[in-house]
């Protein structure tokens, strides 16, 4: 029962630890990113298989859902009023330069759904709402919550990762739907009324250059960015480094990479939408 | 009745930093062990890896047949219903009332009434003590209620394995004490196996069955606490003591000259037999600790293999119980 007593560990044992370290280490540091990536990838998988686990969290989800779109409906209405507006008037101007001025609400319309609208979307639910989902896992782990919640079997995962990246997901789908409207009715009382442009003219180049599968990618869109800024937000807030502080650079850390992956990702999904679907106008 | 733990071999580093090498021991079912260990030699790590918190490298955790360092993370995630873990700080739900943080295993894990599960939450808020504070935040209680509520989280599921993270840390001498009272009742009421990670030497000589120390990367010994109390191993007795003479220095371990210096000052490093303290008795009422049986058969057979001292101890503390039951 009683191992031998050594009082101070024999110097030999400790050479062979030194000299096992360099075996173990991890392999250089220019590496250290594809492993994150890897993790990030990893923790996307885990939550898309654990979103069919039961019991479902409906309850954490419903909250979830509304703070989410508490902090985002107002801002998201706000911005995209300028920012159809905007557009509107750019491509107005443009048009009115090459004597196109009648495809005006064709141009500006397809630019808010396809691309402005998810966009504005995603940056509001990374900024508002996945900055505070990642700050409120980061102080969990800290205090050791979510250690506590391991503990009593139960999976951080499923039971808090999973209803904040549906709320995201579903916001920002709805979300899409109200920026898009909003856009497009700045754009039309811009170009009609600053611009001096017809309303018929809007309206029906409109419905000359738009189809339906713009709409559908623009949601499509909005699903994935919702997915990635989850994610991503998770990803940071479940791996912070060190005390409050490390929350504190995980919450701008798990920002500043969503934007990127938003706009990376945004125009991999374009580039893909244009080869694959004919331009109803073409 | 509780579960063994058998732990084979245990090996954990963070990064280049060795915490502790080859650890193996076994928590007999139904006892209560504890593990001493000077401050920052990875008792609470070694707390984690049993319950698969913390991957260790090398080495196996079995606990009824499941490895918590290797098996799948579903079958971890099954035994860890087993476990009541009482965290340094309580480590309890922030946002959430103290009924809600004590009912959220009974929540997750079982289909019962809201009713049942208040009269469950109540009874053990009561055990504990914290009647009355049951509908504050976690942010408006103090440490030792913190940490008692985390115990009371702990129990709700009845665990058959009950692992406490420094139950003293932050709690006046007095409610040590009955926490310690409180400890040994629980034992003897559902006779889980527990393991006590502690520098408290009040616990450490009275509430074990079992004792176990950590220094220097490894375990100096594990067994019966007659073993531990009377060992003169100079960590141990060192550590047991309190005092400043011996191989724990402030940072650790001290160099071999400072060690050697005080040698030869002759400071007394043999301060005369040790008695061993009588463990504390479940409260009057309770039903007898089966774990406290089985040990006595346990450690009996085993008489051979230990030291004279402990020996002796043994002896004297069954001598009176031998014959004539409990005290």
């Amino acid at each position: 029962m009683t191992a031998p007593l050594p009082v101070r560990p024999p110097e030999p044992a400790a050479e062979e630890a030194r000299e096992e370290a360099p075996g173990q280490r991890p392999p250089s540091r220019l590496l250290a990113p594809l492993r994150q990536t890897g993790q990030l990838f990893a923790l996307a998988l885990a939550v898309a298989r654990a979103v069919f686990r039961r019991p479902f969290q409906v309850r954490e989800f419903i909250e979830q859902f509304w703070f989410v779109a508490s902090v985002t409906i107002l801002p998201a209405a706000l911005v995209s009023i300028p920012f159809g507006a905007v557009i509107a008037l750019q491509v107005g101007s443009l048009t009115e330069q090459l004597g196109a001025q009648s495809f005006t609400g064709g141009a500006s319309v397809l630019a808010v759904i396809q691309q402005a609208s998810p966009l504005i979307v995603a940056l509001l639910i990374a900024g508002a709402a996945g900055s505070a989902i990642c700050a409120d896992l980061g102080s969990r782990k800290i205090r050791e919550e979510l250690d506590a919640m391991e503990v009593m079997g139960v999976s951080p995962i499923q039971r808090l990762v999973v209803p904040r990246v549906l709320a995201t997901m579903s916001v920002a789908v709805l979300l899409n739907g109200l920026v898009s409207v909003v856009g497009t009715l700045g754009g039309y009382f811009f170009n009609v009324i600053m611009q001096d442009g017809t309303p018929g003219a809007y309206l029906a180049s409109f419905s000359a250059l738009a189809q339906l599968p713009d709409l559908y990618v623009g949601e499509l869109k909005a699903l994935i960015f919702g997915f990635i800024a989850g994610i991503v937000a998770a990803y940071r807030g479940l791996n912070p480094r060190g005390g409050p502080k490390g929350v504190g650079d995980a919450v701008n850390q798990s920002v500043v990479i969503t934007f990127m992956l938003l706009f990376a990702v945004n125009m991999v999904l374009t580039t893909i939408y244009l080869q694959i679907v004919p331009p109803k106008g073409g | 009745m509780g579960i063994e733990v058998v732990v084979e071999g245990l090996t954990k580093s963070f990064g280049k930093q060795n915490i502790w090498q080859d650890v193996s021991l076994t928590l007999p079912a139904g006892e209560v062990s504890v593990m001493l260990g000077p401050s920052g030699t990875g008792k609470t790590v070694f707390l984690k890896s049993i319950i698969g918190l913390l991957k260790p490298e090398k080495g196996r955790v079995l606990i009824n047949g499941v490895d918590m360092v290797n098996s799948p993370e579903r079958e971890i995630m099954e035994t860890r219903k087993l476990f009541g873990l009482m965290f340094q700080d309580g480590a309890l739900f922030g946002s959430m009332s103290l009924f809600d943080n004590i009912a959220f295993p009974l929540r997750e894990h079982t289909r019962k009434k809201e009713s049942e599960i208040r009269r469950i939450v109540m009874e053990r808020i009561d055990i504990v003590g914290l009647l009355g504070a049951e509908e504050k935040l976690p942010g408006e209680i103090s440490g030792g209620m913190r940490k008692r509520a985390g115990l009371a989280r702990a129990l709700v599921l009845d665990p058959q394995i009950i692992l406490c993270d420094e139950p003293d840390s932050g709690l006046d001498p007095v409610r040590t004490a009955y926490l310690s009272q409180l400890l040994i009742d629980l034992n003897a009421q559902i006779d889980a196996t527990m393991l006590i990670v502690t520098h408290n030497l009040d616990i450490a000589a009275t509430v074990p069955d079992n004792m176990g120390m950590l220094f220097c990367r490894n375990l100096v010994t594990f067994g019966p606490r007659e073993v531990l109390l009377t060992s003169d191993t100079p960590v141990v007795s060192q550590f047991l003591a309190g005092r400043r003479e011996g191989p724990i220095g402030m940072s650790e371990e001290k160099d071999a000259a400072t060690l050697a210096a005080e040698q030869t000052n002759g400071s007394d490093r043999t301060a005369g037999p040790r008695t061993v303290v009588p463990q504390l008795e479940p409260s009057p009422g309770l039903p007898v600790r089966q774990g406290a049986l089985r040990r006595r058969e346990r450690v009996l057979s085993m008489m051979g293999q230990l030291p004279d001292a402990a020996r002796t101890a043994i002896m004297n503390s069954y001598a009176p119980t031998l014959d004539g039951g409990r005290r």
